[in-house]
Parts: structure tokens; C-alpha cells; sequence
């Protein structure tokens, strides 16, 4: 058992303190300026795809070669299909890739 | 983009509300599955319903639940999970930096409340809707109230049946969220400096993966694709330059 904090039901209480502070804590700091610097809101503009591609590659290239095959297919369609038909060709690859052996 | 915001207010908060639960559809499977896996590995771990069933309601970060059931049951100080878990969680800071500023439509107590329901999948749908026709709280409540009822509902079922799902990997159902990260990352391609961006925290990342290890090569991987931007960016000098 872990030790400290007043047992689970304590522990628990401090974890979700703690992931509600990150969860706010951008938000509190930029909330402060009223105006941001043209860098700053640069930076900032990049955050979803910068975070969300940090959850797509290291996953696809240290799996099986259906993994990176996926993805590619993803990219490739969403150029021009709507994200769920993009959502679904990408599955199929996995899946038959998988299936296939790779 | 964003002055698309003000012409489109035609939507009730009622339709609004529904078009962000159905955004959810798409991937409704994923919280499902991942509560069934938590809910069976947190009994396993020795909590007991309950306590698996606040820790799913009251954190609702999925990756940083299994980091706490795991080591919950080791004899280390509490403060090694608290470690782990604000290590698991810190890209969250990005996602409220980012994403407060298109909450010009939400209340404070709406945006604080808002908050605590950010995901990985919430910052794509919602920074998206920001560049489309704007984000409003009933569509941003819509799309992350779905998803915690199915977390909730998930988790208790795996808790009370204690099995944990056996291969998820078979129906690749392990990779349907990085598929849909994809997605939500090329829907980004319009911004400003969006290749140089995801080749750096794309490469930045992955290195880090192999030579750190998770959870920092998410933050610090991401932090290379802002740090792109910061320095590629058109100051106003430099924009003036440009314009003359």
C-alpha cells in the first residue's frame, strides 16, 4: 500500500487536485496579461497539433508495420474524405494489417 | 476564421448541445473500452468499487488512472504517485493556455467547470470549433458530458464484473485514439507554420520516447513543435516588411 495522505480515499482527493490544477493552470498564468505578444500567441496556436501529434507517432512507429501503414493511409485521406470516413479507412488498414501478419 | 464566430449564432444551445454529443460517436467505443480496462484493473489493484468508481469521477484522466492503480499497490511514499501523475497530466497546461483564449462565450463559472472535463480528444473538438463557427459552452458540455456518462458507466460495469477485456488489440481497438488524434491534427493543417510544428514535436517526441521514455517525451516533444512556432513567427516588424 501506498503510504501517506489519509489512506486511498485521501490520495485520490490529491490526484484530482492535482490534475484540475494542470488543467487550469494555462489558462490562470495567460489569463493575467491582457494582451500576449505576437510570439506568444504563435506558440500557442500551435498547441493542439503539437501535443495531439506527440500521441500519434512514437505509438505508430514502435508498433507493427500496420500501425505506420494506418496512420499513413489517415494522413493521405484526410486530405480529402470527412474525419470519420478517415477514422474508418484508417481502422481497416490496422485491422487488416494485423490481420495479415504484419 | 474566427470572425466566422459572430455571423453563425443562429444555433440554439439545445442544437449545439446535441451536435457536440454527436461529435463524440466516432470514437464512443474508446471511453467505453478503457472504463471497462480501468474499472477491472483498479479492483484488481484492491480498491474497492467505490473507491474505483470516485477516482474515475473526480480525476477523469484515463492514462494517469492506470499509472495511480499501479502503483497503489506498492509500498512507496504517496508522493511518487503524485509525481507520476502530474508528470502524466502536465500537457494539460498547454490545453488551457491554448484553449482559454477562444472561451470568450463562457461564464467563469462555466470555464472553470469547463476545464475539468478536458481531455486529449476535447482540445481537438473544441480548438477545431473554435476555427470553424466558434465555441460555445452547450456544444463544448454536449461533447464532454457524453463522454464522462460513458467513462462513468464503463467503469463501474468493468469494477462490477472485474474482468478485464481480454485482447482489445484484436479488433485494434488499442489504436482507434492515435487514428483519430491524426485526424484532428490534419484538421489543423490551415494555421500558421503547421508543418514545421508537427515535424518538430513529431521527431522531438519520438526521440525522446526512445531515450527518456514516457510521459515527458509528451510535454517536451510538444513543447519543440511551440517552441517552431515561436520562432518562425511574423512579429509585427517583421510583418510590415512583408506588407511593404
Amino acid at each position: 500500500m501506498v503510504e501517506g495522505f489519509g489512506g486511498t480515499y485521501g490520495l485520490i482527493v490529491l490526484l484530482a487536485t492535482v490534475t484540475y490544477a494542470l488543467r487550469i493552470g494555462g489558462d490562470l498564468v495567460l489569463s493575467r496579461f491582457k494582451r500576449l505578444h505576437p510570439r506568444v500567441e504563435a506558440g500557442l496556436e500551435a498547441v493542439p497539433a503539437a501535443v495531439l501529434i506527440t500521441l500519434v507517432i512514437p505509438p505508430a512507429l514502435t508498433g507493427s508495420p500496420a500501425e505506420a501503414a494506418a496512420i499513413a493511409v489517415a494522413v493521405i485521406a484526410s486530405l480529402r474524405l470527412p474525419p470519420v470516413s478517415v477514422l474508418v479507412l484508417g481502422m481497416a488498414v490496422l485491422i487488416a494489417g494485423r490481420a495479415a501478419g504484419f | 476564421m474566427t470572425t466566422a464566430a459572430a455571423t453563425t449564432s443562429a444555433f440554439t444551445p439545445r442544437q449545439e448541445f446535441i451536435d457536440g454529443a454527436r461529435e463524440v460517436l466516432p470514437i464512443a467505443i474508446v471511453p467505453v473500452i478503457f472504463g471497462l480496462a480501468f474499472g477491472a484493473a483498479s479492483i484488481k489493484a484492491g480498491l474497492d468499487v467505490a473507491q474505483t468508481l470516485f477516482a474515475s469521477a473526480t480525476i477523469f484522466a484515463g492514462a494517469s488512472q492506470f499509472v495511480f492503480i499501479e502503483l497503489h499497490g506498492q509500498a512507496i511514499s504517496a508522493w511518487w504517485v503524485v509525481l507520476a501523475v502530474f508528470a502524466v497530466n502536465f500537457r494539460h497546461i498547454l490545453y488551457s493556455a491554448s484553449l482559454g483564449r477562444k472561451m470568450a462565450a463562457f461564464s467563469a463559472l462555466k470555464k472553470y467547470t469547463a476545464f475539468f472535463f478536458m481531455t486529449d480528444p476535447t482540445i481537438g473538438t473544441a480548438e477545431r470549433r473554435a476555427d470553424t463557427v466558434g465555441l460555445r459552452p452547450a456544444f463544448y458540455f454536449g461533447y464532454n458530458l457524453f463522454i464522462y456518462a460513458l467513462w462513468l458507466v464503463a467503469t463501474a460495469a468493468g469494477a462490477w464484473s472485474g474482468r478485464l477485456i481480454e485482447e482489445p488489440a484484436r479488433f485494434g481497438l488499442d489504436f482507434v485514439l492515435p487514428v483519430y488524434f491524426t485526424v484532428m491534427v490534419m484538421g489543423f493543417r490551415d494555421r500558421p507554420n503547421w508543418l514545421p510544428v508537427v515535424l518538430a514535436a513529431g521527431i522531438t517526441s519520438t526521440i525522446l520516447f526512445h531515450l527518456v521514455g514516457p510521459p515527458w517525451h509528451i510535454s517536451l516533444g510538444a513543447g519543440a513543435g511551440i517552441a517552431a512556432a515561436v520562432i518562425i513567427a511574423k512579429t509585427p516588424a517583421t510583418r510590415e516588411v512583408d506588407d511593404g
